[in-house]
């Protein structure tokens, strides 16, 4: 009789979730890098300035967080210009929180896609961790153009080696929130409630993250709160390496990358589990 | 012999009716706890036959059961079937959009599907870049596409407004280049959803004869579509689906003519329709065309029941004489052919007619029929759209000949 193996492709009820057909992602790299310029070309055009907005929007934050927490509030930037010290903490979490809030929406808005033609249902998630890298990157620049100029200003940055942890910390911010981004995404397929959940929980996150909130000036006994967060870590460490200024400790960063990962595997494995037939309920 | 490429087991679909995502938690939990004492799911037998005329209290429903067929390399084969039988929804687990309940589908080489012209398409982004997206979301390589780029410009005739986001384009442009991308992707099996129907007629000849070109390459095909001339023209065998179950494999002309008929039973045959005065049933109002293809006699057979003694006797005395019409309409609803037999005598309480037109010079299409009974005692009958047709052309041409012709004789016999 016919063996198994003569058959390309098999489609059966239920997919093994530890079937994740990398090479069939690979065999759509193409698609992948065409989506990537898709977000990034769309996102600008018809706009008078263009890919400026991409400096603005995180400036305008600095700006009014600079005013109210910095000037009102008079928290502690942990010694750091308050312009700088908030606009380290944006630019990261803007990439954290962007990428997970395209990620939980992916089936829902893009299923005009998933539902019409087959591809690797990776593909749109990837490309979103993808396209808000290029983002990243853009203020990435915005941001050393302004540690340059406070460190003309005689600052004391200290700008050591410790920058290599950068591309680092940026993998593990892809990786939790494409992740985290999964998960909610398989769930929001079925529980849209989800998707105001995430909304309101990312806003609440940010406040219990050390954006704002600097962990050296922390009190004691809502530290537990800030440490739970696996974001919390990820930001001093970064502020850590480009600016020499920072608390985190081997501990909490380990935290941080075990919650990752736990977060990626489960999300990619129940992620896979649902993309078969999600189209029928979202 | 060549080889099977696709082979589909025992599929079956099921989906739930209503408000999906209401209550599904609940669902969710009692499927789940079934699962835990070793149960059956309790929701996989509640399914039933998939009819959408009825009313069922079953919030599942089978959208598909049990269909079982294998493909051959390089067949071309044509779905068909109602609206909601299933066509889509067997294409949509074929192509991978979504998955079955059961069963297994097994195929190799590459598939690729074509639900929905155009997508992918982004209005902000130009023609070209397009081209790129919308050729990779199908499974096309980059190179693959730069290589096809010019033949797809050329197809699409849209070479002035390549650099300009489609969402300024009219919508037959958009449709021309959203189909021309598609029609240029080379896989080893392509699966097709009613998209023949797209942009103008010069456009849709081009379409056809560029299916007619991908049928003749080796491709495996597999189109869903309700255009019977087009489907009989490109496959050669033909699936019928009726209530998400496959009722025939076979042959393509002899499934589009169980199809066309059954189509056609629905309402074919119209019983007990009581007129204004209570007087006259009509127990049934048929169609028959010998055969399939234009210039076939098509008979249409009346059955009137008499059932008001006093109409049957102004009848049968010929005081009363029934004038007849039978009007046939294309599909945008002009009249093309008006049957008239004026004052037809009837003798009997119940009576057959038999009007015949012998050759109707109708053009392929579809067609409707109105019936009007009239009497010097008053209007007797009449329904519009009583019965449709369709003509098709056998030797797949398009006849682009402008139908001219009005009344045309027509042989009446009463029995």
């Amino acid at each position: 009789m016919e063996k198994k193996d003569q058959w390309d492709t098999v489609i059966l009820p239920k997919i093994n979730p530890f079937d994740l057909n990398l090479r069939e992602i690979w065999e759509y790299r193409d698609l992948l890098l065409l989506l990537i310029r898709r977000d990034f070309v769309a996102m600008y055009k018809q706009t008078i300035l263009g890919p400026i907005w991409f400096f603005l929007q995180p400036l305008l934050m600095t700006l009014v967080f600079t005013f109210v927490f910095g000037n009102i509030a008079q928290i502690s930037t942990d010694g750091l210009p308050k312009v700088l010290f908030y606009l380290s903490g944006i630019t990261v979490w803007n990439y954290f929180s962007n990428c997970l809030t395209e990620i939980s929406n992916v089936f829902r808005t893009q299923v005009h896609l998933y539902s019409k033609v087959y591809f690797p249902r990776l593909i749109l998630p990837l490309s979103i961790i993808f396209s808000n890298l290029v983002k990243l990157g853009i203020q990435f620049l915005l941001l050393i153009i302004v540690t340059l100029y406070f460190y003309t200003k005689g600052i004391d940055i200290s700008l050591t080696a410790n920058i290599l942890l950068i591309p680092f910390i940026v993998l593990l911010m892809a990786i939790l929130s494409l992740g985290l981004g999964l998960i909610i995404s398989s769930m929001t397929a079925k529980y849209r409630d989800l998707v105001h959940l995430v909304a309101f929980g990312l806003r609440l996150l940010m406040y219990i993250s050390p954006v704002i909130l600097p962990l050296s000036a922390l009190p004691q006994k809502y530290a537990i709160f800030i440490m739970a967060n696996p974001m919390t870590a990820i930001i001093e460490t970064f502020r850590y390496s480009l600016l020499g200024t920072g608390t985190f400790t081997i501990e909490q960063l380990m935290y941080s990358i075990c919650f990752s990962l736990v977060a990626f595997i489960v999300g990619l494995l129940y992620f896979n589990q649902t993309q078969q037939s999600f189209v029928d309920t979202v | 012999m060549s080889k099977t490429v696709l082979k589909v087991e025992n599929i079956s679909k099921q989906y739930r009716l209503g408000f999906v995502g209401t209550g599904t938690l609940s669902h969710d939990l009692s499927r789940w706890w079934a699962n835990i004492r070793g149960k059956e799911d309790e929701y996989l037998k509640v399914g039933e036959v998939n009819d959408r005329t009825k009313y069922s209290k079953s919030k599942y429903v089978w959208g598909l059961k049990d269909i079982n067929f294998e493909v051959k390399q390089g067949e071309v084969v044509g779905i068909i079937g109602k609206n909601g039988s299933g066509k889509s929804t067997l294409l949509k687990i074929l192509s991978r959009v979504t998955g079955p309940t059961t069963g297994s589908v097994k195929c190799k080489g590459k598939v690729s599907s074509l639900l929905e012209v155009g997508t992918g398409f982004h209005p902000e982004l130009t023609g070209k870049e397009n081209i790129f997206l919308s050729g990779a979301i199908l499974g096309m390589k980059k190179q693959e596409i730069q290589r096809k780029m010019d033949e797809i410009i050329a197809f699409a005739e849209v070479e002035r407004y390549i650099d300009t986001p489609v969402k300024r384009y009219s919508s037959g442009m958009y449709v021309r280049l959203a189909f021309a991308v598609a029609a240029h992707l080379q896989t080893d099996i392509i699966l097709i959803d009613e998209v023949l129907s797209v942009g103008d007629d010069s456009f849709r000849k081009k379409c056809l004869n560029k299916m007619q070109n991908m049928t003749k390459s080796g491709q495996t095909i597999l189109f869903v579509s309700h255009n019977m001339p087009a489907l009989q023209l490109l496959c050669r065998r033909g699936i019928l689906l009726n209530n998400g179950g496959l009722v025939m494999d076979d042959d393509m002309r002899k499934v589009a003519n169980v199809y066309l008929n059954n189509e056609g039973t629905e309402n074919k045959r119209i019983k007990n329709i009581k007129t204004k005065n209570d007087g006259l049933l009509i127990s049934y109002f048929s169609l028959e065309v010998e055969k399939p293809g234009v210039n076939q006699p098509i008979h249409f057979n009346l059955s009137l029941s008499v059932i008001n003694d006093k109409l049957l006797k102004l009848l049968k005395d010929g005081l009363a004489l029934i004038d007849l019409y039978i009007d046939i309409h294309n599909s945008i609803g002009s009249r093309l052919i008006s049957l008239r037999h004026m004052g037809v005598r009837i003798q009997q309480s119940e009576s057959l007619i038999k009007v015949t037109l012998e050759n109707s010079n109708l053009p392929k299409g579809n067609y409707s029929v109105s019936l009007n009974l009239n009497s010097v005692i008053g209007h007797l009958f009449y329904s519009s759209n009583i019965l449709n047709f369709s003509i098709l052309s056998l030797d797949g041409i398009d006849s682009e000949e402008e139908w001219l012709g009005f009344r045309l004789p027509s042989k009446l016999s009463i029995y």
